[in-house]
């Protein structure tokens, strides 16, 4: 199996503050990849990276074997990069069906002149492409709020939305930052099975999740960040048993004790 | 009657230039949120350019061709220049360097070009048209309908195309934008572009009316800023009726009050906008979430 992502030595510094450095791990087709850390620990800052939002300092992100370290994130969507925010980033005023809809923009393609003169090719295309977002926006449970504009919904049904319009792009790699944040346990359990079926479908997936019993049942690996450096990688089982894990978490006392 | 008519008609006239102005403010604010205060300075040039490719022996359609797009190459420059080098800064910031842009390209014409009046000859001649007893030039004819020919293309491009729709989901969300696979400073080059070419258009179609100089463009701009507010600011079909209702204010106050008057009809209605109807007649209201 060729490893889809592949990250090595990356880092980044604001100012002079360190914020992510030295972090490296892959990412195979159809595995789960957690990265777990205390908060601050630069998790976010790793995704950004990853996804072009931030241009980091040193090493290099590689997507099926090509560099593409520091490209802006339109082309890494382009090249099968997909993610979602941890603060939402949503077509506010647009309805939840037109949210998904943009996100087939790139398998949209046509031309503007075909477009103006509104040709038989395009009307199909754009019904296409409605037609797929229906079907993503049932899949994540909005398929009634299709027409509603998004920004009436909950904060919960808008992660929901946003993980569908990651989905619309078909993504080979797909970047979620904590996915289940705001949502109870039922709807935690939804999103988990959904994860697991993309994942399915041989995807690479990388995950944030601050909610630990999600991570540990659904991660084929994880990786755990402190102070913006990596501090462990393996295995669940193995990860949450190491030391300088629980130290991390818990502090130095809980460690010892 | 027939004086009531006179009013209406060159008010129209004048409305359908601030409306071409208003289109260009609705584009640049639909994908940047910033409202481009050298949007006037897009009309002075287009009328400027071909002023003087005429002099230089040209043939006024070509004069006019080369006009609009050397207009539309300054808005590219502009956006290139001077907006996305500050990308990330506040949008107040962004607008008050469009003034500083705008201050800019006036001294600059006035080095290139000249400080006189200019005009050239009207396409259709100068043969008034007698409608009800009252006139309108060949040429207000031709303004008017480069109003309606850009309103209905843009109408177009914004609903029909997937490029149209782009720029409305850069504007709604940049980041969301660049997710979904849009190359986001494209969008903005491409509107700048866009923008200033319509600007310049409405600086050929009225050049033969009103006469031209370097020191017009901050008029306009205002003129079709207040027009865009009128309307509903980013709406095209708000920047088409807040034009031509502004124009008709104007010719109607210049009429029956006094012409001294004429401009401040303009900021009376920039302010009535923004106390009574903040979002304009077409716009909608914009909420933030927290």
């Amino acid at each position: 199996m060729t490893t889809l992502l592949e990250v090595s030595g990356l880092g980044i510094t604001f100012g002079g503050l360190k914020a992510v450095q030295d972090v490296g791990f892959r990412v195979n087709p159809g595995e789960i990849v957690s990265v777990i850390g205390p908060n601050g620990a630069g998790k976010t800052t790793l995704f950004n990276m990853i996804s072009g939002v931030y241009k980091p300092s040193s090493g290099t992100v590689k997507l099926d074997g090509q560099d593409v370290t520091g490209l802006d994130p339109f082309l890494l969507a382009r090249r099968g990069l997909s993610r979602t925010f941890q603060n939402l980033q949503i077509f506010q005023t647009m309805t939840v069906l037109e949210n998904a809809i943009a996100g087939f923009h790139l398998q949209e393609k046509g031309s503007l002149l075909a477009d103006l003169l509104h040709l038989p090719s395009m009307k199909f295309r754009a019904r296409a492409a409605e037609t797929e977002a229906r079907t993503l926006l049932n899949r994540v449970r909005l398929g009634n709020a299709a027409e509603k504009e998004a920004s009436s919904l909950s904060y919960g049904a808008l992660k929901r939305l946003e993980i569908a319009r990651a989905l619309a792009l078909k993504p080979r790699v797909l970047l979620l930052d904590e996915p289940a944040a705001g949502c109870n346990a039922v709807e935690t359990e939804e999103i988990d099975h959904l994860i697991a079926e993309v994942a399915a479908s041989g995807t690479a997936i990388l995950l944030v999740e601050h909610d630990m019993k999600m991570v540990m049942r659904i991660s084929n690996h994880i990786v755990v960040l402190d102070h913006g450096e990596k501090i462990a990688e393996g295995e669940p089982a193995v990860v949450s048993r190491d030391p300088k894990v629980i130290e991390a978490y818990l502090g130095t006392e809980a460690a010892h004790a | 009657m027939a004086e009531l008519m006179q009013f209406l008609l060159s008010g129209v006239t004048v409305g359908a230039v601030y409306a071409l102005v208003a289109l260009g403010f609705t584009i640049i604010y639909n994908a940047s949120d910033v409202v481009n205060f050298a949007q006037g300075e897009f009309v002075m040039l287009g009328g400027m350019i071909t002023v003087f490719a005429h002099m230089a022996g040209l043939p006024i359609p070509l004069a006019a061709l080369i006009a609009i797009a050397g207009t539309a190459a300054m808005g590219v420059a502009l956006n290139k220049l001077a907006i996305e080098p500050a990308r990330g800064a506040p949008v107040v910031s962004l607008i008050i360097i469009t003034i500083g842009a705008s201050i800019f390209i006036q001294g600059v014409a006035q080095l290139v070009f000249d400080k006189q009046l200019h005009r050239f000859p009207a396409f259709s001649g100068d043969t008034p048209i007698s409608i009800f007893g009252a006139t309108i030039l060949p040429q207000s004819l031709w303004v008017l309908a480069g109003a309606i020919v850009v309103f209905v293309g843009l109408w177009a491009f914004f609903t029909k195309t997937l490029t149209g729709r782009a720029v409305l989901a850069t504007s709604n969300n940049r980041l969301a934008a660049q997710l979904v696979g849009i190359n986001t400073n494209w969008v903005m080059t491409l509107s700048f572009a866009l923008s200033a070419a319509i600007g310049a258009l409405a600086g050929v179609l009225v050049t033969p009316i009103t006469n031209i100089s370097y020191g017009v463009g901050i008029a306009y701009a205002l003129k079709g800023f207040a027009a865009a507010m009128l309307g509903g600011m980013g709406v095209p079909l708000g920047a088409l009726v807040g034009g031509i209702l502004l124009g008709l204010i104007e010719a109607l106050t210049a009429g029956y009050l006094s012409s001294v008057y004429k401009d401040a009809a303009a900021f009376v209605v920039i302010l009535i906008v923004l106390f009574v109807m903040p979002s304009g007649i077409f716009g909608r209201k914009s909420t933030d979430r927290v």
